[in-house]
């Protein structure tokens, strides 16, 4: 464990990673309309300023000689301080944190600058914005806290900006419906999130990284066992992992730059560098970690399984984000052999998946919001650009060499194979057939979209305007290629060399190599045969893009099922939702009738008869007031006379 | 400075008084009672300052005999408890009297009577929080039911004697069995001393000698008031009805204010007059302030008028509350007292922003609302912050309380807390759906169509509607209750350090220490 040595030097001006955007939300808020001019320049502009201070700060810690050094730890100011419980407001700048920085700045930058374009015709641009510009100073937060509580705060605060953009569109019912539902979601994994905290403290007095990490052998095996479920269950709220999965596909009811931003690129991943962060604590325990492995196995699958089945462009992605993610929690499940494996799945999915989703915003914005991939097809020649940026995308995350994804699963498959005995077999065959459905649902996106027949021709979207897509403006376009740009090199840089891997080491000790059951070669090559084998059946069934634009009712039980979630949303129904509704309704009869029936009764006991009751709820009750309190100074007065005479 | 404790409960009187005279001109009564408010926040002000944390038990101390026979004295003085909470009754009055400029009164009653009656209940309610003679409290708590139950009775909704009588009756009732307990101390003193005495001090060193069975029985009197003032499950069915009849700015001191005297009397009369009772009744009140966590949250769920929905609300934010006072750790309780300031702080704006809604569409059934951010964005933005405070978002005042209740009441009540810690989730289910009810959509609902765009219309978005976002007026009434959110939600040290001093002397008197120590932990 590397001790943080105080911030100095550029890095003691840390707070403006986190000021530049909560400026900029505050000013757009609180200026509203009279901002609506330069609002989303001036939203762009904090975001960039955010970015150069991270690149400036990240450089500046590169040269940092010694790594041990790298850690560093910004106090701000002490947030409360009771006796024993200090919660310390400070940053930690560490090459964990500061690699998420760029990320979140670089990737948010892009975004905004979509944004510009995307949002041109929306009315009150400047408070979508504001909201962006919130929900980045609420990620840096979280990943740059220097506590559990202040990762807590960061924590709920994307929470806040999530719902505040997914319910954009507030006057559609589904949309509000959507936001409320990820937040509440959310909150349930915040609650395990919550009690990690108290259990910390509870046994340390301290919630700082910097402590419960270095004293973390203090625990004993259950309180660690019990602290690596609750982490994960806050994990599985925020990365919309099994159980908690449901909300994500719904989230996609915001516009499509959140979509990118936060339910792909980094709020979702929020799960993950919860765990790695945690790392000290999941050393500890395997029976953790291995849990952390099935919900990260279990959630893979079901993306994978969901995604082949929906006719929602973005749903598609959605649940291809949450599969993705199910690779990154089952490689931080590995522990040291995965730590810096999920993480560089993270950064690679940042940027292929965000470019996937600016690309769908850039089909979808073409063709009047439609988003129905069966009302699509043939599109590659309208939108020329978007296709190839898409494509590049594309291969990227099916894991076709030397494409970004390809270096990021592919390692995370081969370390899957490492486990003992049984582990090794079952995770890394889940892994690898993953890789295979992955493939499989891409390419039949990417056929009902860019090739095959226009079947947009001869209709009109629901609004009963014809389809006429065409490109998108330069705001739109240049982020996407610059995005693709990342997709296509970005694995090989970040792996050659163990760059990634060894510039963590101070934050998530050394990335442990060991042989599993099958060679790394060997699990190379069965990658990318079953990659290319699922987008070979996705080519055979859809090649000849001549889809129904309705989709077919009579289908195949398995088909059925991954079209309802495979029934996730339909349990959370008959599990939480209605018997919730009835108790509350049992609750307020009870309430009524029961409790305050006693309530009333014992009254109109006390007050001899009903009817003298009813004579005070309808007039003299001044009088009555004034003669009750006369009463009870005569009440007073007469027992202290029995009492002392 | 002691003259200040003594103006803060005389300047209000003087106040109401000067209104009273005023009845015939209702806007000349609405800037003097203002300025009234305004001259007592400027006075809890200095109050603020001149306390000093740290420093004696109670501070500012002032008295006079009143009935000397009896020992009886009109004392009053502060400790950081009183302290805030005198200071967060000065903060809302003058906002409640903005909130209410444009009120339409009942047929008959004039702004000077209603203003005198609410300068009444500012200048009583402070006088309870500052009382230091016990025989004093327990007067002042009774008196305290007065010019409130006029103020319900008098200027509220249809049903509004029912809730004004049974709002009286209940906390009278429980008050009267307060004052045999006290009567009862009282009488150990004179055992004891071989004078009769109520001072505070003086019976929490006599009483908290007594035996288990004697404290146990004085306790429960003490305890029964204050759980229906508080109020906890199941004596809380007074609240909705008050809340629900009670004109909006009465409701905020209603749910705002007068309800936390219960959970302070649990602080300044339960623990140090009967330590032995607090903790081994401990369980008790525990068992009903979950109770009141889970099944406030639920009911707050079921609500279909928005007033009955912020009584509920306050019922499971009370739960909390008596959860951290009788964990009995520094942290918690702490939490629990500045949950107090909180709760006044958020459900107060929660509930002024309501009263504003309600003056737009003139009903309060949640369901003659739908989707108001369309013409109202402030409106709808401004029940959003008070609602996020309200399901303790980090950031916002009530995180902090919340926070700190819960993580102070782990280490003694690992199993309440987590119990409790699951209103955590139903807070964002009751607050998120009201907000969906109410905010997003089409434009809906009767109440609001029909002041939009007559009876019987159907909304039109588009259309300009009658329905006006927030005036300047309401901008200014709520404008510094977001400021004083967030604040307080990133720098709560300043009065956490002004409670923790009390809140340690309490415990102390308890003769508790913290589970978790500095350093070293458990």
């Amino acid at each position: 464990m590397t001790e943080p040595v105080a911030a100095s030097g550029i890095a003691s001006l840390a707070w403006l990673l986190l000021a530049l955007p909560a400026f900029g939300a505050a000013v757009l808020l609180v200026g509203g309309k009279r901002t609506d001019k330069w609002g989303h320049l001036l939203g762009c502009a904090t975001i960039l300023g955010a970015f150069g201070y991270g690149l400036a700060l990240f450089f500046s810690t590169v040269g940092i000689e010694n790594p041990e050094q790298r850690v560093q730890n910004l106090h701000l100011f002490d947030w409360v301080h009771i006796n024993a419980l200090t919660v310390d407001f400070g940053l930690r700048l560490d090459p964990l944190s500061l690699t998420f920085v760029l990320l979140i700045t670089g990737v948010g930058s892009l975004i905004h600058i979509y944004s510009i374009g995307y949002m041109a015709h929306e009315e009150g641009r400047r408070k979508f914005f504001a909201y962006l510009n919130l929900f980045v100073a609420a990620m840096l937060l979280l990943v740059l806290g220097n506590g559990f509580v202040t990762l807590y705060f960061g924590w709920e605060g994307v929470g806040l900006a999530s719902y505040l953009l997914i319910g954009w569109y507030q006057y559609k019912p589904e949309a509000a419906s959507a936001a409320k539902k990820a937040f509440l979601m959310n909150r349930v994994g915040d609650l395990g999130l919550a009690i990690a905290i108290f259990l910390m403290f509870n046994r340390l007095g301290t919630t700082q990284y910097t402590e419960v990490f270095s004293r973390v052998k203090e625990f004993s095996s259950a309180e660690i066992l019990a602290i690596t479920l609750l982490l994960l269950l806050g994990a599985c709220g925020k990365s919309g992992q099994f159980p908690l999965q449901a909300w994500l596909p719904d989230a996609m009811a915001g516009p499509t730059p959140v979509s990118a931003l936060i339910h792909a690129a980094t709020m979702v991943t929020a799960g993950v560098y919860l765990i790695a962060r945690s790392h000290p604590i999941y050393d500890l325990s395997a029976d953790g970690r291995l849990v952390v492995m099935i919900i990260g196995g279990v959630t893979l699958l079901i993306g994978c399984i969901i995604g082949c089945a929906y006719d929602d462009f973005k749903k598609v992605l959605a649940y291809s984000t949450v599969s993705q993610i199910g690779y990154m929690i089952l490689a931080v499940g590995l522990g040291p052999v995965g730590y810096a494996l999920g993480i560089m799945h993270l950064l690679t999915h940042g940027f292929f998946k965000a470019g996937l989703f600016l690309g769908a915003g850039s089909v979808m914005h073409g063709m009047n919001d439609e988003g129905n991939i069966r009302r699509m097809g043939g599109l590659a020649k309208y939108l020329p650009i978007t296709f190839v940026t898409w494509t590049l995308g594309y291969l990227a995350l099916i894991g076709i060499p030397p494409f970004a994804g390809y270096f990021s699963k592919d390692a995370i498959i081969a370390a899957a194979f490492t486990g003992e005995g049984w582990r090794g077999y079952v995770f890394g065959g889940v892994a690898l057939l993953g890789a295979g459905l992955t493939a499989f649902y891409m390419t039949r996106l990417l056929i009902l979209v860019f090739l095959g027949q226009p079947r947009w021709k001869e209709l009109k979207s629901d609004d009963g305007r014809e389809y006429h897509p065409h490109e998108s403006p330069l705001t739109m376009t240049i982020p996407m290629i610059i995005l693709a740009v990342g997709s296509v090199g970005g694995g090989w840089f970040l792996s050659s060399g163990g760059r990634l891997s060894g510039w963590l080491e101070p934050s998530l000790g050394e990335l442990k190599e060991e042989h599993g059951v099958l060679s790394h070669g060997m699990v190379g090559i069965l990658t990318v045969v079953l990659a290319v084998l699922g987008a070979a059946i996705a080519f055979l069934l859809f090649g000849r893009g001549t889809q129904p634009v309705e989709r077919p009712e009579r289908v195949s039980f398995p088909v059925r099922a991954a079209r309802a979630d495979l029934y996730g949303n339909a349990l959370n129904e008959a599990l939480f939702a209605r018997p919730g509704t009835w108790l509350t309704r049992a609750l307020v009869f009870l309430d009524l009738k029961g409790v305050d029936g006693l309530v009333n009764g014992t009254a109109a006991l006390l007050g001899g008869s009903s009817g003298r009751l009813r004579r005070l709820q309808t007039g003299f009750v001044r009088s009555y007031a004034l003669s009750m309190l006369l009463g009870s100074i005569f009440v007073l007065g007469a027992l202290l006379v029995v009492r002392f005479s | 400075m002691t003259w200040v404790l003594i103006a803060l409960l005389v300047v209000p009187l003087v106040g109401a008084l000067v209104v009273t005279f005023l009845r015939k001109d209702d806007s000349k009564a609405k800037l003097v009672a203002l300025a009234f408010s305004l001259v007592e926040l400027v006075l809890a002000v200095l109050l603020w300052t001149a306390y000093k944390p740290g420093g004696d038990r109670i501070q500012l101390a002032a008295g006079v005999d009143w009935i000397a026979a009896f020992g009886v004295r009109l004392s009053f003085g502060i400790d950081g408890i009183a302290l805030v909470m005198i200071a967060v009754i000065a903060l809302l009055i003058p906002l409640v009297i903005g909130a209410g400029w444009t009120e339409k009164l009942p047929a008959g009653r004039s702004q000077g009577g209603y203003l005198a009656l609410i300068l009444v209940q500012e200048a009583v309610t402070v006088a309870v929080f500052a009382a230091t003679d016990v025989f004093l409290f327990y007067v002042l708590f009774e008196v305290m039911l007065i010019p409130m139950y006029f103020l319900i009775g008098g200027y509220g909704g249809a049903r509004r004697q029912y809730a004004a009588v049974k709002f009286f009756l209940y906390s009278f009732l429980g008050g009267l069995i307060m004052l045999a307990s006290a009567i009862g101390a009282y009488a150990m003193a004179s055992d004891e001393l071989g004078k009769g005495t109520f001072d505070w001090a003086t019976l929490v060193k006599v009483v908290s000698d007594a035996d288990a069975t004697t404290q146990t029985w004085l306790f429960l009197g003490f305890f029964l008031a204050f759980a229906i003032k508080a109020p906890l499950v199941p004596f809380h069915t007074w609240l909705p009805d008050a809340a629900a009849e009670a004109p909006i700015g009465v409701t905020v001191i209603v749910v705002g204010i007068l309800d936390k005297v219960g959970t302070f009397g649990m602080l300044r009369y339960l623990l140090p007059m009967f330590p032995t009772a607090s903790k081994n009744l401990a369980p008790l009140v525990l068992v009903l302030a979950v109770a009141g966590v889970l099944y406030g949250s639920l009911l707050a769920t079921g609500q279909r008028d928005m007033k009955r929905f912020l009584a509920y609300v306050s019922i499971a934010h009370f739960g909390f509350i008596a959860l951290g006072i009788f964990s009995f750790t520094s942290q918690a309780g702490v939490g629990s007292v500045s949950y107090m300031l909180n709760h006044s702080i958020s459900t107060g704006m929660l509930i002024l922003v309501i009263g504003m809604v309600i003056a737009r569409g003139g009903s309060s059934q949640i369901s003659d609302y739908g989707g108001m951010s369309k013409v109202a964005p402030l409106l709808a933005g401004m029940l959003l912050i008070s609602g996020l405070t309200t399901l303790s978002l980090p950031g916002t005042n009530s995180f902090v309380s919340e926070f700190l209740v819960l993580i102070g009441s782990f280490p003694t009540q690992p199993v309440y807390t987590i119990l409790a810690t699951v209103g955590m989730v139903l807070a964002a289910l009751y607050v998120l759906w009201l907000y969906q009810r109410m905010m997003t959509g089409p434009l809906r609902g009767d109440a609001l169509v029909s002041a939009a765009a007559g009876p019987g219309a159907v909304g039109d978005p588009e259309k300009k509607t009658a329905i006006g976002d927030l005036s300047k007026r309401e901008i200014a009434v709520l404008a510094p209750l977001v400021a004083i959110v967030l604040a307080l939600g990133f720098f709560p040290q300043p009065v956490l350090d002004v409670i923790t001093p009390t809140v340690g002397a309490t415990l102390t008197e308890v003769g508790v220490t913290d589970p978790v120590s500095v350093q070293e932990g458990k």
